[in-house]
């Protein structure tokens, strides 16, 4: 019997594109992450481009997002600051809800691909270590920019011998921060198929709205962690 | 030979990794849980905040799992001691 699937479980195989020996890309995590980009800036694009007074369509949509990453990053660096690093904590909510939802909304296997499959950029690691390491760098340029050479002395508060924890501190934070959206993603993909393996119809429906709603809570969490992790350093 | 071994106690760390790392935030969050339903209980206009908080808290301690479940992954499927 010839059955009709719309995922099936793949781990390992790639898309690879080759350049040279040693360089190699993720082909289908490129391709998804270049379209969750591009729509979303076609999104913000049509969205913004003609504002009124009283919002309709699209506007409300970008009002509301604006609000929720908005008052994150207030509660999270305070009022005097929040403004500068607002668009860089936007940026990462963005593109982590775009691709969460990416994958878990279009239904990938319908396009084929030599190797691999397309699914959510953020089930394969190196786009999720990209984002921890960016917001690594965020928060040592914030420290840098806004306390000067002071912000060293952040190293050995409360007491001269937490140096090492707050040096090891600064490795498990990209880490911790990898591995949680990494997990997550990858954990409700894992549950969806192993239980469309078992019951494909009807049972897993809940498991996906439940994968749905998980997926855009980590992309709330990874921008509060990212704005407390930058307003930590500059208070 | 060594590759079989190798396999089988893949497997049970696999396992020991899930379990395990399943116990300690069950407990908290069934213990978050619990306190944020004393809380709403208390006093139930405050039931809004409560749960923002506590959904923000329990995808925390979901993530301790979670890592588990990523450890649990790579000893399955990108083990380093194999071959």
């Amino acid at each position: 019997m010839h059955t009709f699937l719309l995922s099936k479980i793949e781990v390992g195989s790639h898309l690879y594109i080759n350049f040279g020996q040693t360089l190699h890309l993720h082909g289908e995590t490129v391709i998804v992450s270049g379209l969750v980009v591009f729509s979303l800036i076609l999104f913000l694009f049509l969205g913004t481009s003609n504002l009124k007074k009283i919002p309709e369509g699209l506007q409300n949509l970008i009002e509301v997002l604006y609000e929720l990453v908005k008052s994150i990053a207030l509660t999270q660096m305070g009022p005097s600051y929040y403004s500068q690093f607002l668009p860089f904590v936007a940026t990462i909510f963005l593109f982590v809800l775009g691709s969460n939802l990416a994958g878990a909304l279009i239904p990938w296997k319908l396009l084929e691909i030599p190797s691999g499959e397309l699914a959510a950029p953020t089930n394969d690691i190196n786009t999720t270590a990209c984002l921890a390491i960016l917001t690594s760098l965020a928060y040592f340029s914030a420290g840098l920019k806004i306390k000067g050479i002071g912000y060293f002395a952040r190293y050995i508060k409360p007491a001269p011998f937490f140096l090492p924890i707050n040096i090891v501190e600064d490795f498990t934070k990209p880490l911790s921060l990898n591995f949680r959206l990494f997990g997550n993603v990858v954990a409700d993909e894992l549950t969806v198929t192993v239980i469309c393996s078992l019951v494909p119809l009807i049972i897993p429906l809940p498991i996906m709205m439940l994968g749905l709603f998980a997926s855009s809570l980590q992309a709330l969490i990874f921008a509060t962690l990212a704005a407390a992790y930058i307003g930590e350093v500059i208070e | 030979m060594v590759d079989s071994i190798v396999a089988a106690a893949s497997v049970v760390a696999a396992a020991i990794a899930v379990g395990f790392a399943g116990l300690g935030p069950g407990i908290g969050q069934g213990n978050a849980a619990g306190q944020a339903v004393e809380g709403i209980a208390r006093q139930p206009e405050a039931e809004g905040k409560i749960r923002g908080t506590l959904l923000l808290s329990l995808a925390f301690m979901e993530s301790l799992t979670i890592y588990g479940l990523v450890v649990a992954l790579s000893v399955l499927f990108a083990n380093p001691f194999v071959g």
